[in-house]
């Protein structure tokens, strides 16, 4: 057949298409289990990292059962909605899609020698596309322990520094709530009085310069997440304040 | 390019007439010559884009030779075999299917088996599709030479890429950071007697730095490079 006819040009291009196509699909299928172990075992990571557990991947399974003791997914009024599984069947994507009441709240119970932190997954948007993390608070729900943020598609060297240590220590021991148990936040602040970040009361961190929109996205998504848990703390507090 | 397509060079016909060992003296100058003489990034100045993006770290960059030497020899032997077939009016569109689709395969296999490097790398393997060397190697030379000398080709022009962009890794990490593949290798007594590491060197202009000083030495050591007028 001609090379240059039209007919084998358009003949080519399909063959072509279909085998490409059937050795992409089998490959990717072939290797999901892999891959989906992978993201699973990262997530595992990344709960146990905000609590200051750092670990390789294959030793997060283990390690993730050993300390993390409870696991809940909460309804917006703060009670607890036992049918749902957190860690295997929320997807936090899908969650903020819906309408509050509908939605269900991760949160995570990690006891790590006798002290008990709540881990709190989270997740906004950033410039380009989604950021997410997750926030450990101490026992008193309030003082911040650790966190850990990750994006899709923030800028390298400016959106995508919110990943960085540098970045993640600013809000160790941050205060979420003020002295009259109003939700603060923190805020991801470009005036801020305290850039070496020493009092840890003025619910602010220092922002990184030419990432404005992605550290407007950490604020909002601590805010509008830790909102949701609010009424949980407060029964939460109840019951400590009855138990003393 | 186009001289190699139409195979008058002289050197092509003669190669592809005689029947020669598998490592001939021409076929292992198919190696040795992106090296030196003919090294896409310092003599071709071709993907330079991701030189300068992953060599902040020596094990990125060791994955993306890695990645790159895959991608280029089996793009490289499939475009080869494909070569009497491939309609000519769309064979840019043919060598980006296939360049596209081993890129694909090399991301999946690197997020099931090494998901660290692929967070790492991320962007930076679906760019391989863009990398010119790839392409230009393509077009050049698998379109009109064995599946042999093009796996050779594909293989010896990724090698030349990954060694200059392992040692512009090497150089960076080694200045920026203080460490070689992670571990530390400045000493504490060193940045005791006020050795600092120099945050520059993390910077991408730096690797165009590193890549000119490359060029520099490369070209004080073989003449023929320089050119006249």
């Amino acid at each position: 057949m001609d090379r240059d006819s039209n007919l084998y040009t358009f003949l080519f291009a399909a063959v072509m298409v279909l085998v490409v196509a059937t050795v992409l699909a089998f490959t990717s299928q072939s290797l999901k289990d892999l891959q989906d172990e992978n993201v699973r075992k990262e997530k595992m990571q990344n709960i146990l990292s905000t609590v200051g557990i750092i670990t390789d991947r294959d030793a997060a399974e283990d390690l993730f059962n050993k300390y993390i003791e409870e696991k809940y997914s909460l309804k917006n009024d703060g009670s607890i909605n036992s049918s749902v599984d957190p860690f295997s069947q929320i997807k936090l994507s899908l969650e903020l899609k819906k309408s509050p009441d509908q939605q269900n709240f991760p949160l995570y119970i990690a006891n790590i020698e006798n002290s008990k932190y709540y881990i709190i997954p989270i997740r906004g948007n950033g410039l380009w596309n989604a950021i997410y993390g997750y926030i450990s608070l101490k026992e008193d729900l309030n003082t911040i322990k650790g966190v850990v943020f990750d994006h899709v598609g923030e800028t390298a060297g400016l959106g995508a520094e919110i990943t960085q240590d540098w970045f993640k220590e600013r809000f160790i021991d941050e205060k979420l709530f003020d002295s009259n148990n109003n939700l603060m936040g923190i805020m991801v602040s470009k005036t801020n009085n305290d850039p070496s970040n020493l009092d840890k009361n003025d619910h602010e961190v220092d922002a990184i310069s030419g990432a404005t929109i992605t550290g407007d996205g950490v604020s909002d998504m601590i805010k509008e997440r830790i909102q949701h848990y609010v009424p949980f703390f407060n029964s939460l507090k109840n019951k400590q304040i009855a138990l003393n | 390019m186009i001289k190699n397509k139409k195979n008058n060079n002289p050197l092509i016909l003669f190669l592809s007439k005689t029947s020669e060992p598998l490592f001939s003296k021409k076929n292992k100058a198919l190696l040795s010559d992106p090296m030196d003489d003919n090294n896409p990034i310092t003599v071709q100045v071709l993907g330079v884009c991701s030189a300068l993006a992953i060599t902040v770290q020596l094990k990125a960059a060791i994955v993306m030779t890695v990645s790159v030497i895959a991608v280029m020899a089996a793009s490289n032997v499939i475009v080869s075999l494909l070569r009497d077939l491939i309609p000519n009016r769309i064979r840019i569109i043919v060598q980006l299917v296939v360049v596209a689709s081993m890129v694909i395969l090399v991301d999946q296999v690197l997020r099931a088996y090494a998901y660290d490097v692929s967070k790492e790398l991320s962007i930076f393997i679906g760019l391989i599709i863009t990398n010119c060397i790839v392409m230009g190697r393509l077009e050049a030379f698998a379109l009109g030479n064995g599946v042999w000398r093009s796996f050779l080709d594909g293989v010896g022009n990724a090698a030349a890429y990954g060694f200059i962009l392992i040692l512009v890794a090497f150089v960076r990490e080694l200045f920026g950071s203080g460490n070689l593949l992670g571990y530390q290798i400045i000493p504490d007594s060193f940045y005791e007697m006020g050795y600092e590491n120099n945050g520059f060197m993390l910077l991408s202009p730096m690797a165009l730095i590193i890549v000119g000083v490359i060029i520099w030495i490369q070209r004080s050591r073989n003449r023929k490079l320089i050119e006249k007028g």
